[in-house]
């Protein structure tokens, strides 16, 4: 999007400089980048980035306009068509011109519905990621750098919330609260925090012995000081590749947690609870009922991921693909 | 141990006083009582530094000089000791209060790579210390900035790259430059030229000696570089595995060296002349240096030392003066040289047992006699 004017733009400016330099000498500008700037220039040129970008972009697109859409379409997310959504027993009809992916159990379009189904799943997927790794690094800064007995409390923390199996504390905390939006992202989020942590907190370790960490200190910077302004740039590139690939893995807790009925509550569209409602239908034929929120669910995960390696691959400065 | 302070003050003018400072860093516990083991990093090491001088300390990798000189800084809480810093004891004062004094007391560290934060741009590297100690903001700190960066000898064009896009000399200078932000009193180099190339040295010591020059600054130089440390010191300390061995005034030293140790160090100092070189004969020390956790008993060089004596083993020397020395010089050793004697015409005379490497405090109970016949070789 943005990439377009700033093409245009080096190249008129590379134009006008070969007009004022005689053409047979080659004047090459070598211009300082940043690691971000070298991270983004390996990004761009990754063909498996830029396809996954896209997918999630066209999803994200979707998810966005789904109330465009469904108003353009003329079918409410929960609107029951009784007349013309379903046959004569009363189940499933299968796709068509008027319903695009077919209807449900309930005779509501899957199309409208697994397009909002895409605005739960990327909001929860992100939010909980933020929280995830929001936590997850100030837990490892503080575990990596402070040690002693900062450091034993937060591994002994983090080695219980590893030992405790995800889906039992997050049926038990949905079954004493009301499951709702704000509670997914909460149980998603605080139980994702761990890997994170524990990648901050290595880093940190060998990080803190570095002589710029010692050079803080004979300036005479506080731990939050050398935590957050010196430390944390440096374990930016990790948390990043961490956190795009914690992304998939919320979204498919989420949906895990909607499809035992734990997460988003009905009549909301989320892909787990389509996904769970439709198991019972599709040994009968209705087969389009359980394959489109799959795909859904399948086709973003499996863009974040490949998105996640691709952006791990341009942060690793051994990676190198610029000139591949 | 010994409360004589090895520089007599004669009412000079003392920057920075060392007493018996100590600093032991613990090892994996071991045994079956969890005794923890310990580096005897630095093992009762005192000295003094004069305002406006340069305090050489040389020695050996492992032998805690950079130890020392972060403990001097007190980037280590010391183990015991004092440190007497412009009239103040810092010895044992908080990290938070510490941090104002961190304005008077500033480092230079040797990896020229390693001590700049790799992520961040030079212009707020140097202004750190501007950030940390709220002293200056925005344009004002810009512009400080610039005019260090420009004293360093560095484009102040250049304040918006990486530490990445400089070469070695130049991250050096970044170094001198955030170090020198607060105009300190007292500059610790840990190695600062030990990293760079011989002539990007000579650029860097230049630059040092005329900051020092231009703004009084005092140095303690840290170098296992014998004629970088003669060229900058007017002091030395020679040490070795966590002890001070001898300090003199640098061309003491080096013409009338009292201890084996240094003696020894100076054989290795290379000679550009290699009509010069070949006549001069090197002392090979045999052995690696022992381990800092059991250090020898008594002096610690008896293991490699080739006029050790049975006194040796047993008693600690202390730093003495010797006759016909320069003011100052001081030397921890029982047999030290006299002038142009050639350690390569000695031998030890103490048992084989004793110059073993492996030292002999492997043996903790008192059962088993220090030189016992067992066959601990």
């Amino acid at each position: 999007m943005s990439m377009v004017p700033e093409i245009t733009g080096e190249g008129s400016q590379a134009t006008l400089e070969a007009a004022a330099e005689p053409p047979h000498v080659s004047r090459k500008v070598i211009r300082g980048r940043s690691p971000w700037q070298l991270a983004w220039e390996r990004l761009r040129t990754d063909r498996a980035a830029i396809i996954s970008a896209a997918t999630i972009t066209v999803i994200v697109l979707f998810a966005l306009l789904a109330p465009l859409i469904a108003h353009w379409l003329g079918h409410g997310s929960n609107q029951q068509f009784v007349d013309i959504g379903e046959d004569e027993n009363g189940n499933p009809v299968p796709p068509s011109s008027t319903f695009w992916f077919g209807t449900d159990s309930s005779a509501r379009d899957l199309f409208v519905r697994t397009i909002y189904g895409a605005r739960i799943s990327l909001s929860i997927g992100v939010l909980a990621t933020l929280v995830s790794v929001a936590m997850g690094t100030v837990f490892g800064l503080a575990a990596g750098y402070l040690g002693g007995v900062a450091d034993a409390l937060i591994a002994r923390l983090v080695d219980v919330m590893l030992a405790v199996p995800f889906l039992v504390i997050a049926i038990a905390v949905a079954s004493i609260w009301r499951p709702s939006f704000w509670l997914v992202i909460f149980v998603v989020g605080v139980l994702g925090f761990t890997y994170p942590a524990r990648i901050v907190r290595g880093q940190v370790i060998s990080l803190k012995e570095k002589e710029f960490v010692q050079a803080a200190r004979a300036l005479g910077a506080g731990p939050l000081r050398i935590m957050f302004v010196d430390l944390l740039p440096n374990v930016m590139a990790q948390v990043i590749v961490y956190g795009s690939l914690l992304i998939p893995a919320a979204i498919v807790s989420e949906a895990t947690l909607s499809y035992l009925g734990v997460g988003v509550q009905p009549p909301t569209a989320d892909w787990g609870a389509m996904i769970s409602d439709a198991q019972g239908y599709y040994q009968y034929g209705f087969w389009w009922y359980l394959l489109f929120p799959s795909l859904a669910l399948l086709v973003t995960t499996l863009a974040f991921n490949i998105l996640g390696d691709s952006i791990r691959d341009a942060l690793d400065p051994r990676g190198g693909g610029i000139y591949k | 141990m010994s409360d004589v302070n090895p520089v007599p003050p004669d009412g000079e003018d003392i920057l920075l006083r060392v007493e018996n400072l100590v600093k032991y860093f613990p090892v994996k516990s071991t045994g079956f009582f969890g005794n923890r083991e310990h580096v005897h990093a630095v093992d009762d090491v005192s000295f003094t530094v004069r305002r406006g001088e340069t305090f050489g300390i040389v020695g050996e990798t492992g032998c805690g000089k950079s130890t020392l000189g972060r403990s001097v800084a007190r980037l280590h809480d010391i183990t015991s000791g004092r440190i007497t810093f412009d009239g103040r004891d810092i010895s044992r004062i908080s990290q938070r209060r510490m941090r104002p004094l961190r304005r008077e007391i500033q480092m230079i560290f040797q990896d020229p790579i390693g001590s700049l934060n790799p992520r961040r741009r030079v212009g707020s590297i140097i202004g750190d210390p501007f950030a940390i100690h709220r002293t200056a903001t925005g344009t004002e700190r810009k512009r400080r900035v610039q005019e260090l960066m420009e004293r360093v000898g560095l484009n102040p064009e250049h304040y918006n790259r990486f530490p990445a896009e400089f070469s070695g000399g130049q991250r050096q200078r970044i170094g001198v430059a955030r170090a020198l932000a607060f105009q300190p009193k007292l500059i610790i180099c840990d190695e600062p030229v030990s990293a760079l190339d011989v002539s990007i040295q000579a650029q860097v010591i230049n630059l040092l000696a005329d900051l020092q020059a231009e703004f009084g600054l005092t140095y303690i130089f840290i170098a296992h570089d014998l004629s970088v440390v003669r060229h900058v010191s007017n002091n030395v300390a020679v040490m070795y595995l966590g002890k001070v061995t001898e300090i003199a005034s640098a061309d003491d030293l080096f013409d009338t060296p009292r201890h084996p140790y240094t003696g020894a160090l100076l054989s290795a100092v290379p000679v550009p002349d290699p009509d010069h070189s070949d006549q001069r004969q090197q002392i090979v020390l045999v052995g690696d240096v022992p381990s800092p956790i059991v250090p020898p008993s008594g002096c610690r060089f008896h293991p490699r030392c080739p006029k050790a004596a049975p006194v040796c083993v047993t008693q600690d020397p202390e730093l003495e003066p010797r006759l016909g020395d320069g003011p100052g010089h001081v030397a921890a050793c029982h047999l030290p040289m006299a002038q142009g004697e050639n350690l390569a015409d000695f031998k030890p005379t103490i048992g084989a047992e004793e110059r073993v490497i492996e030292p002999e405090g492997v043996l903790t109970a008192d059962a088993l006699p220090a030189s016992g016949d067992g066959g601990k070789s």
